[in-house]
């Protein structure tokens, strides 16, 4: 379960070893924008070190590394993947090469770390025209790529439009990307909300983003996560519909019926999917059916 | 291999650590500056001892000026002081 990501620079131990309180589901140690070209290698051992001694709680990790048209980027990952992140997020994605790259040294590490093929995956960071064009090749490139995540702020830039709250300008990269990741069954997060003060334009950006079907979403403040994890969380109600869906097929399984209605609404395999996701992601998350409490 | 240039890494800001490396003719030499020094003192002087053996250096003036970092991020800024010190970064 992933629904939020929080960004903290690699070279901030501050931030670093609170990583695991801030309520986030993953957290992002980014060796890119947040760290200058001359504190690039000193970021590096951090994370790996905050990675090797800090009990982060069971928090996920993903690490960003710098893309691979520069020359960090083997060392990022020389350094890094030894300790197992769970994902890698690859920025500057704008072709299927770029991850096709990534994937295939990746791989030559694991092997020489002992390492079970495709156990730290790949996360395209799609943030330039191009790479919005090229989601559904990124994002089917190889067994590595395990979600498309989209970067509005170099977006707009590439776009040469401005960014703005209510995200018109970035409505075709978001529906696009989403699209993309589906089809090619893998998951899709948003970009974060930078208005790390406006409470109520979280909440919205979130919501938005999760009507357009995104998994989750990232965030450069850890103000913004309870906002996104209650967003990307089911309510009460959408659980006790999902347990009610499942009866209802367990019921009609019995009496041999191969249809049945539910609530007036024919219950159908699209629904059960969405009631199977919905229930697993309860049970993540330790909420109990209603009638259970 | 040895210390080649007096190099430097982290910062004084809080939860970090400032170390500042140089060639040193025969000798270990490790200062600590740090607030809890009294009751950490040794504790890190022994994790900057470990990870200069680590590094295979031997002769060295190390001085580390702690702001409340724990183990592992003195241990960081101890090894990045050390590669730059190399040359190696």
């Amino acid at each position: 379960m992933r629904r939020s990501m929080l960004f903290l620079p690699g070279n901030n131990p501050n931030m670093l070893i609170n990583a695991s309180c801030l309520g986030a589901d993953a957290v992002i140690f980014d060796l890119e924008d947040a760290v200058s070209p001359a504190e690039k290698d000193a970021a590096r051992i951090l994370v790996r070190n905050t990675m090797r001694y800090m009990d982060l709680c069971g928090c996920e990790v993903i690490v960003r590394i710098n893309s691979v048209d520069t020359t960090y980027w083997k060392k990022d990952l020389d350094t890094i993947l030894p300790e197992k992140p769970d994902l890698i997020l690859l920025p500057k994605t704008g072709a299927a090469d770029d991850a096709l790259i990534a994937d295939e040294y990746m791989s030559q590490l694991e092997e020489k770390l002992g390492l079970e093929k495709n156990s730290v995956g790949l996360m395209p960071l799609i943030e330039t025209a191009l790479g919005v064009e090229n989601s559904y090749a990124i994002a089917s490139s190889c067994d590595r790529v395990k979600a498309l995540f989209l970067g509005a702020e170099d977006l707009t830039a590439d776009l040469q439009c401005k960014r703005t709250k209510e995200g018109r300008e970035i409505e075709y990269a978001r529906t696009r990307l989403v699209v993309a990741s589906r089809a090619a069954g893998v998951d899709v997060y948003d970009t974060p909300f930078t208005d790390v003060n406006d409470d109520e334009g979280i909440y919205a950006d979130a919501s938005l983003a999760k009507s357009l079907g995104f998994t989750g979403k990232a965030s450069i403040s850890p103000r913004h996560i309870d906002a996104i994890n209650s967003v990307f969380s089911p309510t009460e109600a959408e659980v006790e519909y999902a347990y009610e869906v499942m009866d209802a097929i367990r019921l009609a399984k019995e009496m041999g019926k191969g249809a049945i209605a539910l609530r007036g609404k024919m219950i159908d395999a699209p629904i059960v999917a969405r009631a199977e996701r919905t229930i697993a992601m309860a049970q993540a998350l330790g909420m109990d059916r209603r009638e259970d409490k | 291999m040895e210390i080649l240039k007096s190099a430097s890494a982290g910062t004084i800001e809080s939860s970090d650590a400032y170390v500042e490396i140089e060639p040193k003719e025969g000798a270990l030499d490790i200062q600590i500056e740090s607030v809890v020094k009294e009751q950490f003192g040794e504790e890190i002087k022994a994790a900057v001892k470990d990870v200069l053996d680590e590094n295979g250096v031997k002769n060295a003036s190390v001085r580390v000026v702690d702001r409340g970092a724990l183990e592992c991020v003195i241990r960081a800024r101890v090894e990045t002081a050390i590669l730059r010190g190399k040359g190696e970064e």
